[in-house]
């Protein structure tokens, strides 16, 4: 698998490989094997200097690269029931939970944030990779609702980082459920007039994009980020054709008209932040349709 | 020739024999009944002990069987006057997607649905009831047609998943499921769903995102594949029949976590041995529930949706 063994693997290493002892680190380039110090590698927002390779980026990060300084507020979201179906596969999805807990510090696979971004108030809700493949359960669910709800309250710009693999399986069917409910706190949100902004991070599958994923007012995507319905592996099986290399990423996408933009960090609080001047400029727009 | 699954077996070798006896009685003049009626009530006290207790695995196997009624056998006996609506206006028509207008019990409707396909001719027509992009893009036209003259829409779901091909992505396989969702969501009219065999994932919720939902006894419901979820969790597909355990997919599941409304019973020996009973019970089910949601304003239908849908999570956000 030579897709898989040279974009996937490295950033799932880089994911779940324990945090470096600061200081002496140097970073190995998960694309062009560059070894990058670890403070240059900060400076750039956990990109590549060489190759402008986007590495995973923490919640806490994200919302220091997009939020102006000092405007940060963090906004706790409600753990749901542990484990609604007592779900075991290999492991219990308590256990799980346990570890995922314990790895990333986080209660579950997104963040949410308040702050504002260029002077225009915002609420940013980000997932966490790391957290059992930022697979969107019930709390994930819960966050989204609660993000799009502070937006509102806030009179806010609402802006979703998914990275995801998809419908947290083990909450079986009420993971798929999140689809709709997230799509009602997305619906909230346009009815109040304010702008819903998705920042596409590596990856975001599943039932993630069949859903708030792929409803913003503006799609933009981070370079090389792979998006889509469907697992390319799952693809390959079914039409036993070969892909073209870049499938499913940001740039193919963009190519198909899935997104507004491809857009590396570095210039992402810029460009949010001019639209965001732009389109919070006039009086909120009574409720749309 | 009628097909049996591996838990039914006792049953074919009971029907074969009456299959012999018969043979048998044709060439000589033997009094076969006693020994048929025998037979008979032997047939149904295997069936009435082997669906009663069916595990989650032979769910998947009934709501799989080829011959579980089709959307589009449905279709003919519950409605008349059906005219098929074709195309998404954009891209091309997709047969895996049956969408058209209707009369269910003398009131016009619109009519959603997912057609697996009945001859191999006409399963790869369908695509296996695999729908695209242009399928869900298809049935949020029709819906929204339904929501400006007043139509309530009857969904019909029976699909593996949404299909997972190059085309598909390229054309925003999943963009077409959220929106789909989205227009199911702010549908001005009723919407009624029935997940009738296969209700695989993010293909089946993009349409039915109802009003009130209603599942056939045997018809299963399920974010992933047991297949799907055993290759990812358990390492191996050979797993599928853990995975069907852990995954709660059956309607009594669905039932206990609030997913469904209400069950639709299937005859002795599931849709697939009687499919004019099962049609019949699912008629009534589908009356019943829009019985429940008449008079209704479009706001209120809207709200219902977003409330039914929200309480999937904790409530004190
Ligand atoms: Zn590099």
């Amino acid at each position: 698998m030579n897709w898989l063994s040279r974009t996937v693997l490295p950033k799932i290493k880089a994911l779940v490989s324990p945090e470096p002892a600061k200081e002496t680190l140097w970073i190995k380039c998960g694309s062009c094997s560059q070894m990058i110090f670890h403070r240059e590698c900060e400076d750039n927002w956990n990109t590549c200097n060489a190759c402008g390779y986007h590495m995973p980026l923490s919640p806490a990060a994200r919302a220091q690269l997009l939020f102006d300084a000092n405007s940060i507020e963090s906004i706790s979201v409600i753990t749901a029931e542990k484990d609604p179906l007592g779900f075991r596969d290999r492991k219990k999805y308590s256990d799980r939970l346990k570890e995922a807990r314990s790895k990333t510090g986080d209660d579950d696979a997104i963040s949410v944030a308040a702050g504002e971004i260029n002077g225009n108030p915002a609420v940013i809700a980000t997932f966490n990779f790391s957290f059992m493949g930022g697979s969107m359960g019930q709390t994930v669910g819960n966050g989204i609702v609660k993000a799009a709800r502070q937006a509102i309250q806030r009179q806010a710009a609402l802006i979703i980082v998914p990275s995801s693999g998809g419908a947290r399986m083990q909450e079986g069917i009420l993971s798929l459920m999140q689809l709709p409910r997230s799509i009602v706190a997305v619906e909230e949100l346009r009815e109040a007039g304010l702008p819903y902004i998705v920042l596409l991070a590596h990856p975001t599958t599943g039932g993630v994009t069949a859903s708030f994923a792929m409803l913003g007012d503006l799609q933009i995507a981070e370079p090389g980020a792979i998006i889509g319905f469907a697992g390319r592996r799952v693809i390959e099986e079914t039409v036993r054709e070969k892909l073209p290399e870049d499938f499913q990423s940001a740039e193919y996408l963009k190519e198909h008209g899935m997104v507004d933009m491809v857009l590396p960090r570095r210039d992402q609080k810029r460009v949010i932040g001019s639209i965001l001047d732009m389109l919070m400029s006039s009086q909120p727009a009574k409720a749309a349709e | 020739m009628r097909q049996f699954l591996d838990f039914e077996k006792p049953i074919a070798v009971l029907e074969g024999k009456i299959e012999e006896l018969r043979h048998l009685s044709s060439e000589g003049d033997i009094n076969i009944a006693d020994e048929v009626s025998r037979l008979q009530s032997k047939i149904t006290k295997e069936l009435t002990q082997a669906y009663a207790q069916l595990k989650p695995w032979e769910k998947v196997q009934v709501a799989r069987h080829p011959d579980r009624p089709k959307i589009t056998t449905i279709i003919a006996d519950l409605f008349t006057d059906f005219i098929p609506m074709a195309g998404d206006r954009n891209y091309r028509e997709d047969h895996a997607l049956i969408s058209g207008l209707g009369r269910f019990r003398d009131k016009p409707v619109a009519i959603i649905g997912t057609e697996k396909g009945h001859t191999t001719e006409d399963r790869i027509k369908r695509n296996f009831g695999m729908v695209r992009p242009e399928g869900y893009r298809k049935a949020r036209r029709l819906m929204e047609l339904a929501g400006r003259f007043g139509l309530p829409v009857i969904s019909l779901v029976d699909t593996a998943g949404a299909y997972p091909g190059r085309g598909a992505e390229e054309r925003g396989q999943a963009e077409a499921i959220a929106r789909s969702i989205q227009a199911c969501l702010n549908l001005k009219t009723p919407l009624i769903s029935a997940i009738i065999g296969e209700g695989g994932s993010g293909g089946a919720i993009a349409l039915a995102t109802g009003n009130r939902v209603i599942m056939f006894e045997h018809a299963v419901y399920s974010v992933i594949s047991p297949e799907g979820c055993a290759s990812i969790l358990w390492r191996s597909a050979d797993h599928a029949k853990d995975a069907s355990e852990a995954l709660k997919l059956t309607a009594k599941d669905m039932m206990a976590l609030g997913v469904i409304d209400a069950i639709v019973s299937e005859p002795l020996g599931a849709a697939h041995r009687d499919p004019d009973t099962a049609i019949k019970n699912l008629g009534d089910a589908i009356a019943n529930e829009l019985a429940e949601v008449e008079g209704k304003s479009s706001q209120e239908l809207i709200a219902d949706r977003r409330a039914k849908y929200l309480k999937f999570g904790s409530d004190d956000i």
